[in-house]
């Protein structure tokens, strides 16, 4: 075998090279040549094909997600937007909080347990390379139908996977969300995210700057695990023998990032780093073209020096592993010492590979020869952009016209009809309660858990000293967005919006993880740029900046696409956490207020799913003046004491959300349909904009006047009382019933 | 004069801010200490935190038990230290044969992670005198080997002797032996357990009660009258 170097290369124009194989278009190919004004090397090749990869470069994205920069909201709380590893907010007292949502999607389909781990693993690398501790994780996740018998191997590996890592890791888990459907059969959605504090002076970005700055590998030693490409370009032109099968889904080691964490905070707290950037996709490519082109200079490095853990790896195999638990710093050469002895104190192999040089080119040599000479920007930067082109499917009006009247599908006529759909619906999978799944997470470590799933957000104490919290909560509704793509993501941001105020929080930011089928499908690619245009005009309405997020596309099998599924992130901020509103009526003869309108919709309702199996018509309406509202009522409630509870109304309307505090307070509830409404849209209805609260008697005055005056809709109906939920001259359900029919559920469906 | 209770820190352990400040919210004085280093600098106890020490590998505890502050940490709880091994400590606990019997995996092959009733069955260790004999409290729970064994002879033992400090209630968890959630030694100087009292120590947090505060208050009055 002779290597591909950088003079060979110059030499033999005419060689053959698997571009294709790669992933590669030929215009795409093409493009490299001229940049290079000679065919790339193997290794130059491989760096390219991953970093103009779909998930690196966001080519067919690109043009869509701009919108968020251009549409962004004034906000004094960004202090590092959407490009960084992860953006960074201003929550007070100098505090910054960083957070990030990203997808590990297709990995987890293939390997659930190790997908679904290698998924916090990434996301959590992103936040200590920002400077900031991790300081908890949610997941959002979406599973086939509930019967099929793949879902029995995706939930419990991907369960598996997201606690065996993040347990041992020691990050609580505080919230995410659980969807069951079978359009995410064969391709469910595994989206992982991390928050992390720091304070303002403690914020890193991922740059190399400074000739004569040595750049440092440190963490696992570099393995065959997560190559894709190049082991194509490695076993085809190189070798010509059998392929090498190597596995394309890494495996992860949280006990190796635990020491990843502490080692890299030690360092950036003794001053000890220039530049940090972990390894991810396209690995050690990524984060060498990455470092030198947000920096000053070039780079030069030298892979012979990469520790490894399989001997027989290629060069272009070491550029492009995904080996888990890697870390790339960028040191000054008087602070090198220091920073090896922190690795070594934390027993984290620490290996100087390179150097930043004056020049502007990055180098990578093997074997003292150069096999790689490229310019890092048009490596890590100036990939492909595309226009794909889209249109609105063709049976998106036929979707829309099919609306879920009474005439079309039968409502429950009568008392007993709406008792049996209310147990029917809260004994949906989708509905039912989720302790299976989150109690094989923990969401104690760190001590500083204030509020964890099935709160409506959770919520983690920033500062011991004076009570400042931060609160996250993630939504998305697919069936919603495949209705109507744009509203639907505004009512994924909107829903999260809610839950955040929900818990007393003011909404301050947001990052996304938008999964979505196949770009190439005009169809679906029209489902896109609805879905972003309709999130980046919300997020400008509400005040709440995209931060940050990722795309994940390609999500279909065959012609079949996932519904548009775009998963929406909020952050928000809490002076004190002790004034902090939970979601379960505990206190006997407080008072029920809904707040918000009650219309006639059930488009993409849960009702309309779990009774007829039905979707079609239009996602309910949303106003966001109207959310602003309803969260600036909540957020003041609950910082002046005017309420116990609350929970906010989404899937399964108004009487899941009862339900669900209920259960939780172990309180029933006396409750009356208002005048003018119809008892089963009162009760099924997903109108947005909506909460319901629990209002102590002595504050009953207080918290209504502050409705009137402000303009909230606040209808009192009902009181905490009791062991049953009565709805007046409709029906009794014992709290038990509903307790037995809500849980279970998942269990009874893995068994 | 104020208590010195040490906190190590093992690669890969987890709660051992937790426990620092569960012992400093008891008005102790927290020392942290680090497990390649056998000084325990003065300390008068010493609490071997929950998590994964090296990521559990080979089995819970097996590989922190060798380090080098184990060492030194077992010669004086054999000399009469007060010692408190939560989860992974209590695994570290087993395998250093400070105490008896072995954690292994759950019964039902989960993690788990719940608010767990215990009752405190004996009150006269150096960690829980604070609680009433009998008292039932509520500590999180959180692992995936907890359920702890031992041969019948030693299980007898135990509770003849007394020496099984909490059971748990309202349902076996982890499927451990007799109910039993945690153990001390003959002399009543190491207590082990699976549950985290250093997660209940502050009101909003965690369980939201401080059921746990009373591990570390009755190790301060048993070190301050002393």
């Amino acid at each position: 075998m002779t290597l591909d170097t950088v003079k060979n290369a110059s030499e033999t124009p005419d060689v053959e090279l698997p571009w294709a194989a790669l992933g590669l278009k030929e215009d795409e190919y093409l493009k490299i040549r001229e940049i290079l004004g000679r065919r790339p090397t193997g290794a130059e090749l491989a760096m390219y094909s991953v970093m103009w990869s779909e998930h690196c470069s966001y080519k067919s994205s690109k043009v869509h997600l701009r919108q968020f920069g251009e549409k962004a909201p004034q906000s004094d709380a960004m202090l590092v937007g959407i490009g960084e590893n992860a953006g960074v907010v201003d929550v007070g007292q100098g505090y910054a909080v960083t957070f990030k949502i990203e997808s590990h999607n297709h990995p987890s389909y293939v390997e659930p347990y190790q997908g679904a781990a290698t998924g916090v693993g990434g996301i959590v690398r992103d936040i200590i390379s920002m400077g900031a501790r991790p300081v908890a994780v949610m997941d959002p996740l979406r599973f086939g139908a509930p019967d099929h018998p793949d879902t029995k191997r995706v939930l419990p590996g991907v369960v598996a996977g997201i606690g065996g890592y993040g347990n041992c890791l020691g990050l609580p888990n505080i919230g995410g969300e659980v969807v069951f459907d079978s359009c995410y059969q064969g391709n469910p959605l595994v989206n992982a995210l991390a928050v992390g504090v720091m304070k303002h002076e403690d914020i890193h970005l991922a740059k190399a700057s400074g000739a004569g700055n040595k750049v440092v590998l440190y963490g696992a030693r570099t393995g065959g695990d997560g190559i894709g490409g190049a082991s194509i370009l490695a076993s085809e032109t190189f070798e010509g023998g059998t392929p090498t099968k190597r596995p394309a889904v890494q495996v992860g080691d949280p006990f190796q990032e635990k020491l990843l964490i502490e080692c890299t905070l030690e360092a950036f707290r003794a001053q000890l780093v220039v530049g940090i950037q972990d390894l991810g996709a396209a690995g050690l490519s990524c984060a060498t073209s990455e470092l030198a082109s947000n920096g000053s200079g070039g780079m030069r490095c030298d892979l012979d020096d990469v520790p490894l853990r399989d001997a027989t790896l290629t060069p272009e195999e070491i550029l492009m592993s995904e080996s888990q638990e890697r870390m790339c710093a960028v040191v000054e050469p008087e602070k090198i010492d220091a920073f090896l002895a922190i690795c070594e104190k934390w027993d984290v192999t620490a290996t100087v590979i390179g150097e930043v040089t004056d020049g502007d080119r990055l180098e990578i040599f093997w074997h003292g020869e150069k096999i790689v000479d490229v310019d890092p920007r048009t490596v890590a930067h100036d990939g492909p952009v595309y226009e794909r082109p889209y249109h609105r499917p063709s049976w998106q009006d036929a979707l829309q016209a099919d609306a879920p009247t009474a005439e079309r599908l039968a409502r429950p006529a009568d008392g007993d009809a709406l008792r049996a759909a209310v147990l029917q619906l809260v004994g949906s999978v989708n509905q039912a309660d989720k302790s299976w799944i989150t109690s094989q997470y923990d969401r104690f470590v760190l001590g500083n858990t204030v509020l964890a799933m099935p709160e409506d957000s959770g919520m983690i104490r920033v500062d011991e000293s004076t009570n400042l919290g931060v609160a996250i909560a993630t939504d998305g509704n697919g069936r919603y967005t495949k209705l109507d793509p744009y509203t639907g993501s505004q009512l994924a941001l909107a829903e999260a919006y809610r839950n955040v105020a929900a818990t007393g929080a003011k909404p301050l930011a947001v990052s996304d993880c938008l999964n979505f089928g196949s770009p190439e499908d005009p169809e679906v690619m029209w489902q896109f740029a609805e879905a972003t245009r309709g999130l980046a005009d919300g997020c400008l309405e509400l005040g709440t900046p995209v931060t940050g997020g990722n795309v994940s596309l390609y999500n279909q099998t065959g012609s079949e696409a996932i519904h548009p599924t775009p998963v929406v992130a909020v952050l928000g901020v809490i002076d004190d956490v002790t004034r902090r509103t939970p979601m379960a009526f505990t206190e006997e003869g407080q008072l029920v207020y809904l707040l918000g309108d009650t219309r006639d919709e059930l488009g993409g309702s849960a009702w309309a799913q779990v009774a007829h199996d039905h979707l079609g018509g239009l996602p309910p309406k949303l106003d966001l003046e109207r959310e602003k509202l309803l969260a600036e009522i909540l957020i003041a409630a609950s910082r002046d004491g005017m309420i116990d509870a609350a929970h906010d109304l989404s899937d399964g309307g108004l009487i899941q959300a009862a339900v669900e505090s209920a259960l939780k307070g172990g309180q029933g509830l006396r409750l009356i349909v208002p005048d003018g409404l119809d008892p089963f849209v009162f009760l099924f209805s997903e109108s947005a904009g909506r909460a319901i609260v629990s209002v102590p008697r002595s504050e009953e005055l207080r918290f209504t006047e502050m409705c009137g005056v402000r303009g909230l809709p606040a209808t009192r109906i009902g009181v905490v009382d009791g062991d049953v939920i009565e709805l007046q001259g409709q029906f009794t359900l014992p709290l038990a019933e509903l307790r037995e029919a809500n849980t279970g559920v998942i269990e009874a469906l893995l068994a | 004069m104020t208590a010195r209770v040490g906190v190590v820190t093992f690669p890969g352990s987890l709660d051992d801010r937790d426990a620092l400040r569960a012992v400093k919210l008891a008005g102790a004085e927290p020392v942290a200490l680090w497990h390649r280093d056998k000084d325990l600098h003065q300390v008068d106890a010493v609490v071997l935190p929950g998590g994964f020490s090296y990521g559990d590998y080979l089995r819970a505890g097996a590989i922190s038990r060798f380090s080098p502050v184990m060492e030194t940490i077992i010669e004086q709880a054999k000399a009469g230290m007060p010692v408190l091994g939560i989860c992974n400590g209590f695994q570290v606990l087993t395998e250093s044969h400070l105490l008896p019997g072995a954690m292994l995996r759950n019964n039902h092959l989960h993690f788990v992670c719940k608010d767990q009733k215990l009752r405190v069955e004996n009150n006269t260790t150096a960690w829980t005198s604070d609680y009433a004999q009998g008292q039932e409290i509520m500590i999180p729970l959180k692992n995936m080997d907890g359920r702890f064994t031992a041969d019948r002879r030693t299980i007898d033992e135990l509770e003849a002797e007394g020496r099984v400090v909490f059971r748990y209630l309202d349902g076996n968890p982890n499927g451990s032996i007799d109910d039993i959630a945690g153990i001390t030694n003959a002399a009543g100087n190491v207590v082990g357990l699976m549950p985290h009292p250093e997660h209940a120590v502050e009101p909003m947090i965690g369980t939201g009660g401080t059921d746990g505060t009373g591990f570390f208050t009755s190790i301060i009055k048993r070190l301050v009258n002393a």
